[in-house]
């Protein structure tokens, strides 16, 4: 038997912001992506700028972003979502761009365009989902993989003799002169999750200077990929990809002398 | 610099085909260096940041390509250019670019390969730009030019057709094409207006939001799409075919060529019409659509055709289903960045009509 519950009998503490379409999400349950979708969104909405804001999926799990995400959105080709927001930003120098990426799109088949965006300075914001995994073909070694892990394609654990090491990327990008602000954050726990956020709206603040890119790396999970229950992923990222992903600024603002 | 009032002047292809870019109203144009087209990318570079748009020299021609295909999705005038090793880099992004349906201008000054191959001129891109180039099915427009002032002229032809159609169109030229001096005139400035597309990336104020993608992951989505573009490609095919004939009426062979070897072909007609040969040329100025009709009607009429292409017969291909069999279809190339002169065009004319016709 169905229960009616009358809305207007209810106070309305928390809702889903105007700026997330109302498609069901095809994220497993568990996944990192959702949660970062709604903070984004969540950004988006109370800075105002929904008008105002042009966004660039990628090739993965992502790659539907558009569906969800209430404003104007492409969908780029394999790694090089930095390089269609760069076509974007460059003729709309006064829209806030970003683009939205996995590891394996921004840090294997994209390695060279997020270099060079970077390097050039262009005025976006990149988010980095790092999972360490490619969930969208079915959970094979991503460049971020951790030594030891198995995936469909490392089934006996990642080795460095065959494979080499995780691509620290973000590392690499905090050296690079046109990068303003990089970070490395991550959506795994309700503290996470604030400060994330925060990093959002200083990326946004920041675009608006026009002094460089800005980098939010999202260390987050992948239960499908990784063989886990959502749970199980949680103490994962706290005990395995967080030693070797430390969280907190890799470069910000006053470092920069600006 | 003048800008204001039509104007001739000496200058490279390559050059007059960025200037004549410039006065279209480019509003983007991304790029990487490659012989013998880089003097397109120098020239912008010169020109760009004292008039109007934007310039970029990107990392490669795959970061190029998908930055065409950002600024086009966000409704900008755009182009890139480059040369075959570099084209078939850009594919994928132009398979995306064509099922997206962005409008905007690629420009391949063909060089001689496969592989690095070599920078003197060559058509041996006909197949990659006129059949699809990158995966899926889908067509560019491609214009043929033959002189320096094509260069300048199907800059605007491309830009009209790219925008009509929503769809990509490719400016076929070739190495030599490129750095050869000619005179050309100008059209003005600001001629080709542009709007801003409804359906473009640009921040969704007091609209619904719009998305750029080729992705539809339900197969009866992709095939409607996939439909829909077969649709387009049939109504170019039926309005935007160009071509240029000389002395086909009373023909009874006739050259195919398109681009610089038109222009040899021409002189080739001269010298066997000299030797009372009635020689004939159609020269395909869309190498996408084909002029399929004139050369079919003509394969009714004529005793043959012969193409003659820098390749190793590739258009040859596609004169071969317009004629359908209706007369034998004859071919010489030159590959590698060598030129076939006329004289040799002239030979290969009496080598094939002083063959016997074979009957059944």
């Amino acid at each position: 038997m169905s229960q009616e519950i009358l809305l207007e009998d209810m106070q309305c503490v928390y809702q889903k912001p105007a700026t997330l379409t109302d498609d069901y999400m095809h994220y497993c349950p568990g996944c990192g992506h959702a949660v970062a979708h709604k903070i984004l969104m969540e950004v988006v909405q109370e800075m105002g700028i929904q008008e105002d804001i042009v966004g660039v999926a990628p090739v993965g799990c992502s790659v539907f972003a558009y569906n969800y995400m209430n404003i104007d959105m492409q969908e780029a080709a394999h790694g090089r979502a930095s390089a269609a927001a760069t076509g974007i930003k460059r003729v709309l120098p006064e829209k806030y761009v970003f683009a939205y990426q996995g590891d394996g799109d921004l840090a294997a088949i994209g390695t060279a365009e997020t270099i060079h965006t970077i390097n050039r300075g262009e005025n976006i914001l990149i988010v980095f989902i790092n999972n360490g995994i490619y969930g969208m073909t079915g959970g094979q070694m991503a460049p971020t993989s951790l030594l030891g892990q198995k995936t469909s394609t490392s089934p006996y654990g990642r080795d460095v003799e065959h494979n080499g090491y995780p691509l620290k990327i973000t590392d690499l990008i905090a050296h690079l002169p046109g990068a303003y602000y990089v970070t490395r954050q991550a959506v795994h726990t309700p503290n996470t999750v604030r400060k994330f956020k925060k990093a959002i709206k200083n990326a946004f603040e920041f675009q608006k200077l026009k002094k460089g890119t800005c980098f939010i790396e999202v260390v987050s999970n992948c239960p499908s990929g990784w063989k886990m229950t959502p749970k199980e992923t949680l103490a994962y990222i706290e005990e395995k990809m967080l030693p070797e992903y430390p969280l907190g600024d890799l470069k910000v603002p006053t470092q920069n002398n600006n | 610099m003048e800008t204001k009032k039509s104007e001739v002047r000496l200058m490279k292809g390559n050059e007059a085909l960025a200037e004549a870019a410039i006065r279209a109203g480019l509003d983007a144009y991304f790029g990487y260096p490659i012989t013998p087209q880089s003097e397109i990318l120098e020239y912008f570079t010169e020109q760009i940041p004292k008039r109007r748009g934007v310039v970029l020299q990107a990392e490669s021609e795959v970061a190029s390509i998908n930055m065409v295909y950002g600024a086009a999705g966000a409704g900008a005038r755009v182009m890139t250019s480059s040369s075959s090793p570099g084209m078939s880099l850009m594919q994928e992004g132009i398979s995306y670019i064509a099922a997206a349906e962005l409008p905007c201008l690629l420009v391949n000054v063909v060089r001689g390969g496969p592989g690095l191959g070599t920078i003197q001129p060559s058509q041996g891109d006909y197949f990659q730009a006129t059949k699809g180039g990158g995966h899926g099915d889908y067509r560019l427009i491609v214009l043929a030019p033959s002189s320096v002032q094509e260069m300048c002229d199907f800059v605007f032809d491309a830009f009209k057709l790219a925008e009509k159609y929503r769809n990509p169109a490719m400016i076929l030229s070739d190495g030599a094409l490129g750095q050869m001096m000619e005179k050309v005139e100008f059209p003005e400035e600001g001629s080709l207006p542009h709007i801003v597309p409804d359906w473009a990336t640009t921040g969704k104020k007091g609209r619904e939001r719009n998305f750029i993608t080729s992705l539809h992951m339900e197969p009866e989505k992709m095939e409607e799409i996939n439909l829909h573009l077969q649709k387009k490609y049939k109504t170019i095919e039926e309005n935007e075919v160009r071509y240029e004939t000389l002395d086909v009426e009373d023909a009874e062979i006739v050259l195919v060529a398109f681009g610089l070897p038109a222009r040899i072909c021409q002189k080739a007609v001269e010298l066997a019409r000299e030797k009372g040969i009635k020689a004939g040329l159609v020269r395909p100025i869309t190498l996408f659509p084909f002029p399929k009709k004139i050369l079919s009607d003509l394969s009714k009429k004529i005793d043959h055709f012969l193409v003659i292409e820098l390749n190793a017969g590739q258009m040859v291909e596609d004169v071969m289903l317009a004629a359908n069999g209706n007369c034998p279809v004859h071919f010489k190339g030159r590959m590698g960045g060598m030129i076939i002169q006329p004289e040799d065009v002239l030979e290969e004319i009496e080598k094939i009509i002083q063959q016997p016709i074979l009957q059944e």
